[in-house]
């Protein structure tokens, strides 16, 4: 069978510049397809719905011209998944529209590329839905009805493996995929060269971080992975990082539910009896994973919808006095605020985020409060007229400063500002959307289109 | 003794958008061992250490290759929406490092 090597540069480009001298390190292995992973749902709904990238251009193009480059110079494929953070249209024609520019800029020969989109319209999926489809919660929420989709603004299928296959076989040199399973990008040349379902998402799995699976931690440095039916191998090409059975092993359990199971259309990789072997002083062999085929397709669904509109105040407390009766000053402006506005909840939400007590974890907090020298507050409002967050938002920030405590020394205001302004926030939006919809086949949610960029 | 001086990585991230999930790792087997035979950690205790109901604790699992054991957690509420306070999940693995390995 053939040996087929991937190097990937990147866990999420966009977010920070790749490295460039392992990624020139990896290029210089003879690899047969360049990889990345552009998304993440860990940015919030935000993204998605309000159609906007999280990344900034500028690290955006110094990833994708670094890649592009090396692809073209060596002559192999280049797969970016996910592009733009959410894998939206406008995604999916920004990193083309870069790829042009990059083309132009170093007058690269001609070559052809694919665009896949995924992004849904919230009727196709309200069709689907009428004509009996099923659309299953995961993990534990409730299945979509009509009201879910009433909220939702944006929604993106996630791709599997074949419309990127089916893009490489019908010769893409550049495939610019919308949004996309982490590890079906890396899975679709594998299985295109006749390796294994196992072998193809597990390798997928354990690189799609990227040097995130060597040790000691960096980000951002190549890892290269080579399949050649013995095994999954993993090397780190940072002279100083290495893949050990300890940090591949630990990296398959990264930001999942579990550690045994992944799921992508058309079943789960099973990784419940991997082996992890070091077979050199930078490289870690896996095998005993297993595919298990599901008789139905389930394709996942991400949608976004938006909430409200948002402002933001900013105080902070030094009296000792006022922060150990916070509770009751924050009970006071609250209370101000359901007179001035209306019961909190109703058309409008206030939260205020104490810094310096429990605004990271919240109820979650364990450990009883100890007196800080000062907390920081972030008054969050939130409600449908943007106007009027603000003008909430302002006098319940200000409302901190007049507390009527019985004890109060400092009489001519209990709270600091360093600046005497609502700050205007990007609005609130929810996942509404995480659930997976039946579908006949793979493809059918997904769009190619292919073009000749030239210079 | 205390289980930050066991586990050579104590983290936790958001695992999808419903979900926070838990990663204690041990570089040293023994150490590894030791945590995972203690019973100091299970379902029920670190339901109890955060406060909340056992059924919100999803999965809890020993993970042999990795010297480590996983626990996730369902959020209250979808990440990113109104009044959220951590958007990645990576801020609440902190009670952890107190917990006692007799």
């Amino acid at each position: 069978m053939k040996s087929v090597r991937i190097v990937t540069p990147t866990g999420h480009l966009g977010t920070t510049p790749l490295e460039k001298a392992s990624f020139e390190r990896g290029c210089g292995m003879s690899p047969d397809v360049i990889v990345a992973d552009s998304g993440s749902a860990d940015i919030g709904p935000y993204p998605l719905g309000a159609d906007k990238a999280a990344s900034d251009e500028v690290w955006q193009r110094h990833d994708i011209e670094a890649m592009v480059l090396a692809a073209r110079r060596l002559g192999i494929p280049l797969i970016l998944g996910s592009a733009s953070d959410t894998g939206t249209d406008r995604g999916v024609d920004q990193y083309v529209r870069l790829i042009r520019e990059i083309t132009v800029q170093y007058r690269l020969e001609p070559f052809r590329l694919a665009a896949i989109y995924a992004e849904t319209p919230v009727d196709e999926i309200r069709r689907r839905l009428k004509d009996g489809a099923s659309i299953r919660g995961l993990n534990g929420r409730p299945d979509c009805d009509a009201a879910t989709l009433d909220r939702t603004d944006r929604i993106v299928a996630v791709m599997g493996a074949e419309p990127i296959r089916d893009a490489l076989d019908a010769g893409a040199e550049v495939v610019i995929a919308g949004r996309s399973s982490d590890c079906a990008i890396f899975a679709a040349p594998l299985l295109n060269a006749g390796h294994s379902w196992a072998d193809a998402f597990f390798c997928g799995k354990a690189m799609e971080c990227a040097s995130f699976c060597g040790e000691p931690f960096m980000g951002k440095e190549t890892i290269l992975g080579r399949v050649d039916g013995t095994g999954v191998y993993l090397t780190a090409m940072h002279p100083d990082q290495a893949c050990t059975p300890a940090s591949v092993a630990s990296h398959a359990m990264y930001e999942r539910l579990n550690p045994f199971r992944e799921y992508v259309p058309g079943g789960y990789l099973d990784m419940t009896n991997c082996r992890y072997e070091q077979v050199d002083g930078k490289t870690t062999r896996v095998t005993g994973q297993t595919f298990v085929p599901s008789p139905t397709t389930w394709i996942k669904l991400e949608g976004s919808g938006k909430v409200a509109e948002r402002a933001l105040f900013i105080v902070g407390i030094r009296d000792p006095y006022t922060i150990a009766n916070l509770d009751r000053v924050i009970g006071w402006a609250k209370g101000k605020l359901t007179e001035r506005c209306g019961p909190l909840g109703g058309t409008y939400n206030v939260y205020y985020h104490v810094y310096g007590r429990n605004a990271v974890m919240e109820a979650m907090e364990p450990t009883p409060a100890r007196a800080p020298l000062e907390v920081g507050i972030v008054v969050e409002v939130t409600c449908d007229d943007a106007a009027r967050a603000e003008t909430i938002a302002h006098i319940a920030g200000k409302n901190l400063f007049y507390a009527r405590l019985p004890d109060v020394k400092g009489t001519a205001g209990t709270a600091a500002i360093m600046s005497d302004e609502v700050l205007h926030a990007r609005p609130a939006y929810e996942w509404t959307l995480n659930h997976v919809v039946e579908v006949m086949n793979p493809r059918e949610l997904f769009r190619t289109r292919f073009e000749t960029v030239r210079a | 003794m205390k289980l930050v001086e066991l586990a050579s990585t104590i983290r936790s991230k958001n695992a999808g958008v419903d979900h926070i999930t838990f990663d204690i790792i041990c570089r040293e087997r023994r150490n590894f061992e030791r945590v995972r035979d203690s019973g100091a950690l299970d379902r029920g205790a670190v339901a109890r250490l955060f406060g909340i109901d056992e059924s919100r604790v999803t999965d809890f699992v020993v993970f042999e290759p990795a010297n480590a054991i996983k626990f996730t957690i369902r959020r209250l509420r979808p990440s990113g929406g109104m009044g959220e306070s951590d958007l990645f999940g990576s801020q609440q693995y902190a009670p952890l490092f107190d917990v006692e390995i007799p």
